[in-house]
């Protein structure tokens, strides 16, 4: 087994079994961390996949800004005096069911379709794409949704600190 | 050519898009089960990466387009904007009601 494959089934076993282990843990602080741990066996899945600049976003985005905000949402939404911070799980049953059916339909649904063998599929005349090609391809076909994904985060943050913020001195609009 | 024909075989299709629906199957599970929001919202994060997943296994196959890459970082963008937002909502939630157990914010009144 060439070694390429091993670091391949390594990372999908390092994304599978924390995924896993989020729907099976009870502690959220838990399931945030193993939540690190599935984004970055995914970006190892990226790096693999050919995605380097996705992967490099991915660990950036998620794992220093997404995942700490998330840590810092448990911190303000708990009680810290309380020894553990677990969610109460409800629905176990037919939301276990939902998703297991959910999954057959899609697994079967792949299984059929047979992307792989697709002639238009095995037929692409690809090359290996670069950060470069990439690059060139946001700021020049994409440009316009760049700009405009840019102006959604600004006033996404700006709403977020507004939301958040301390907002008892404007009266009582938004207590 | 030949070297891309390698790669392809190394990293099956079938395994990766398999290991989406997963992810998406298991996000999906969290969503309906958990009473915590935020452990909400680590199931809704899980569901947009498994969607990410597919989107760059398939632009693999149109490396000199490369929608689905940018397609991913445009996913994420939203994401990590979507993750703010929700946020802030829960942390103003859990001020106003003194909990963030979805079950007992049944007010509308606020």
């Amino acid at each position: 087994m060439p070694i390429e494959n091993i670091i391949f089934y390594a990372f999908l076993g390092l994304t599978g079994l924390s995924a896993l282990f989020i729907l099976l843990s009870k502690n959220i602080l838990y399931s945030a961390f193993a939540l690190i741990a599935t984004f970055i066996g995914m970006a190892g899945i990226f790096v693999l996949l050919g995605a380097e600049f996705v992967a490099i976003t991915q660990i950036l985005v998620y794992v220093g800004g997404v995942l700490i905000l998330m840590v810092f949402g448990i911190m303000l939404t708990n009680r810290l005096s309380q020894a553990k911070v677990e969610t109460e799980v409800y629905n176990k049953f037919f939301g276990i069911l939902i998703s297991a059916g959910l999954f057959y339909i899609l697994a079967k649904a792949i299984e059929m379709a047979d992307f792989a063998n697709m002639g238009w599929m095995k037929n692409t005349p690809s090359a290996p794409s670069s950060v470069s090609d990439l690059g060139m391809k946001i700021m020049t076909d994409y440009v316009l949704v760049f700009e405009v994904i840019g102006i959604l985060l600004l006033l996404a943050l700006i709403g977020a600190v507004r939301i958040a913020g301390n907002t008892r001195e404007e009266g009582t609009d938004a207590a | 050519m030949q070297v891309i024909q390698e790669r392809r075989e190394l990293m099956p299709l079938n395994t990766v898009l398999l290991l989406g629906a997963a992810l998406f199957c298991i996000g999906l599970a969290v969503v309906v089960t958990r009473k915590n929001a935020i452990a909400v919202l680590i199931g809704i994060e899980l569901m947009l990466n498994a969607t990410n997943l597919n989107l760059v296994a398939f632009s693999r196959f149109d490396a000199v387009e490369l929608q689905g890459q940018v397609f991913a970082l445009f996913v994420i963008t939203v994401a990590a904007a979507e993750a703010a937002v929700a946020l802030a909502i829960v942390i103003k939630v859990y001020q106003h009601f003194q909990t963030a157990n979805l079950d007992k914010i049944n007010e509308l009144k606020g």
